[in-house]
């Protein structure tokens, strides 16, 4: 029978009937800690500590603290203490803070090549799907389930519905990957793949570079999808091959890695990838987004009318006329080297406007270094970007990085919720080319424009 | 965990769709490394808004695509250290909803003029074993993975179960052909 990507690797791994083995296991401070005390209060073992790694990111201070025992906020420091002494204790690897791999979860593993077609993966993280770009089935757990593969090295899963969401055409020019899966949740909704693992496909992924398709997997869960995958190829092959996780050669399973094309989805979408424009949010969550040419819309709920009071915005206002207050390029969905490099490429030579506080985080260590590198971070500091250390960062602002309230921030990051960023920050998700122009101008322009 | 059977009582009302669990649980409060205390910030940004009102109760009828976002267990933690044992919406985040399984805090999803008439209503008995949600004046049957279904009966502990498979797990392990990456070994 036609088999699509998600069968073939969900065959794979099921040990026994809703029992799925779990290749890789991600780990970070903030969902981990409750699951080592559980296995302690059970007197359990971690199963596998081979086929898992662990990273500390989402409270990490990126003002360049060396270590854990020097961070300055309490909770931060005993929470990422706690990681280390866990890991420690269950024979764990950990790139902590102070690492050369230090970095976000979803950057470090793709990057050190653990991330790889065919395998199974998991993370206490709601965006492990990031990793589904690369032909795996990688999904985001809760902390009991963290307990649960630590223990046994399988999650007992029922398995999800499958959906293909099919691409006509290619981007235009200006257009990225982030513009592409904005707008198809504003297309789908934030629920519109609830209970189905999702797998990208047609002409317009299959041209992107293994960073965009990251960036579209990354925020699948944003339009509610269990994972995002895409089948692997010669891009993917050649990005994985000589990391320092990667096998020596090319194994010959990964060849097959691709849905039959007679396969049949649950449920199939089409998106016009040739229509679609550099896209910015204006409400409160990732599905609120319209092309960065048009204006605020009428609100057709409450809870639009909800969001547009929260937003402090009114309908028929054009985006191009929205002040920002900061900007913040990072975050799992947009840290990565090729992200770095298209905003620099455009802030190049040019100054960040006098209204606005503008941040870079790097994704990883591994990502700053290479950006230095290359004097990405001097074209950054000379424009007045902040060049910072690495992790989530504010992306979520569990770290010192937040803004305000009432402060507008363009963000490359993956959520506009209701104080995110900060609590009464109002956040618009947009590129890494989009949020450096807005930088620039103090608002947001359209970049097909702008860049010449 | 404790065993589930049925869930009687008066219900709270939380009329709004796409309820992300930043909401539910705001990011200051995840830097604890413990599992309990953390009802007491529920809703830690709105129940500073006038007109908030979510008394405690055992169940909770929300809106549609409860608990979208992150997959922080603290969301689940937090409603059910407040007092919640059941929620019913007519939806629910995938990520969400398994966490609540896995604490024993039921998720019951109904359509949504079962839900807005359960609200009217005040008051429901949720009763797992029968997979019906009864109310003054009406009633309704709920699906329920018989899995999900068959631990929360027992109050099993899920990962006590998977260790009985520990033959099925290793004997997997040993006839892979590939076995991935070797994080100790990077």
């Amino acid at each position: 029978m036609a088999q699509t990507l998600l069968d073939r690797i969900w065959d794979a791994h099921e040990v026994a009937p809703g029992l799925l083995y779990i290749d890789l296991h991600l780990v970070h401070e903030v969902t981990s800690p409750q699951a080592f005390d559980g296995l302690r209060l059970a007197g359990r073992l971690v199963r596998r500590p081979d086929r898992t790694l662990a990273t500390a990111d989402h409270n990490v201070p990126t003002d360049g603290t060396p270590v854990a025992e020097r961070i300055r906020d309490e909770l931060s420091r005993v929470q990422v203490q706690t990681l280390e002494r866990n890991c420690a204790e269950f024979e764990i690897p950990v790139y902590s803070l102070g690492s050369r791999h230090q970095g976000i979860v979803h950057v470090i593993g793709p990057e050190l090549g653990v991330t790889q077609p065919g395998m199974t993966i998991v993370c206490g993280d709601s965006h492990t799907a990031t990793h589904g770009a690369f032909g795996a089935l990688a999904f985001g757990v809760g902390t009991s389930e963290v307990e649960h593969v630590l223990a046994t090295q399988c999650l007992v899963q029922a398995k999800p519905r499958s959906m293909r969401i099919h691409y006509r055409g290619e981007l235009g020019f200006g257009v990225t990957a982030k513009d592409l899966i904005l707008a198809t949740i504003g297309q789908i909704g934030v629920d519109g793949a609830v209970g189905h693992v999702v797998e990208y496909a047609g002409p317009a992924i299959e041209s992107l570079s293994m960073e965009g398709r990251m960036t579209v997997c990354n925020m699948t869960i944003e339009g509610g999808g269990r994972a995002g995958m895409i089948a692997p190829d010669q891009t993917t092959f050649d990005w994985v091959m000589g990391r320092p996780g990667a096998p020596p050669e090319l194994p010959e399973q990964w060849l097959s890695l691709q849905s039959d094309s007679e396969a049949a989805f649950d449920r199939e979408v089409e998106v016009d990838a040739s229509a679609v424009s550099p896209m910015v949010t204006w409400g409160t969550n990732p599905g609120m987004v319209v092309p960065v040419t048009e204006a605020v819309p009428e609100p057709r709920s409450e809870q639009d009318e909800r969001a547009l009071h929260y937003m402090g915005l009114e309908a028929g206002v054009p985006i191009g006329e929205i002040r920002l207050d900061r900007v913040f390029i990072g975050s799992c969905t947009n840290s990565r080297i090729g992200d770095l490099r298209a905003a620099a490429e455009l802030v190049r030579g040019r100054k960040v406007s006098e209204e606005v506080y503008a941040m870079v985080v790097p994704g990883s260590q591994q990502v700053k270094e290479q950006a230095e590198r290359e004097g990405l971070n001097e074209v950054f500091v000379q424009a007045g970007f902040d060049w910072r250390g690495a992790g989530c960062s504010m992306c979520l602002g569990m770290n010192p990085d937040i803004a305000a309230p009432g402060e507008r921030v363009a963000s490359t990051s993956n959520r506009n919720f209701e104080g995110r960023q900060g609590r009464g920050a109002r956040s618009h998700l947009v590129s890494p080319q989009m949020a450096a122009a807005a930088a620039i101008e103090g608002r947001f322009v359209d970049i097909r424009e702008w860049a010449r | 965990m404790k065993a589930i059977e049925t869930i009687t009582g008066h219900v709270s009302v939380l009329d709004r769709d796409d309820v992300d669990t930043d909401q539910i649980i705001p990011k200051q409060f995840l830097k604890r490394v413990e599992r309990t205390g953390f009802g007491e910030f529920l809703f830690y940004d709105w129940a500073k808004e006038p007109g908030w009102e979510l008394p405690v109760n055992p169940i909770l009828v929300a809106g549609r695509n409860f608990g979208c976002g992150s997959s922080r267990e603290h969301a689940p933690w937090a409603l059910e250290d407040y007092g919640f044992q059941a929620i019913v919406a007519p939806s629910f985040a995938d990520i969400f909803r398994s966490n609540c399984t896995k604490i024993g805090l039921l998720p019951v999803e109904l359509p949504a003029e079962a839900c807005e008439a359960i609200a009217r209503a005040g008051e429901a008995q949720v009763d797992l074993r029968d997979q019906e949600v009864r109310w003054p004046g009406g009633s309704a049957k709920f699906e329920i993975d018989p899995d999900v279904k068959h631990r929360l009966l027992g109050g099993l502990d899920d990962i006590g179960l998977t260790l009985q498979q520990d033959e099925a797990i290793e004997a997997y392990e040993r006839q892979r052909q590939r076995t991935g990456p070797v994080t100790t070994a990077l």
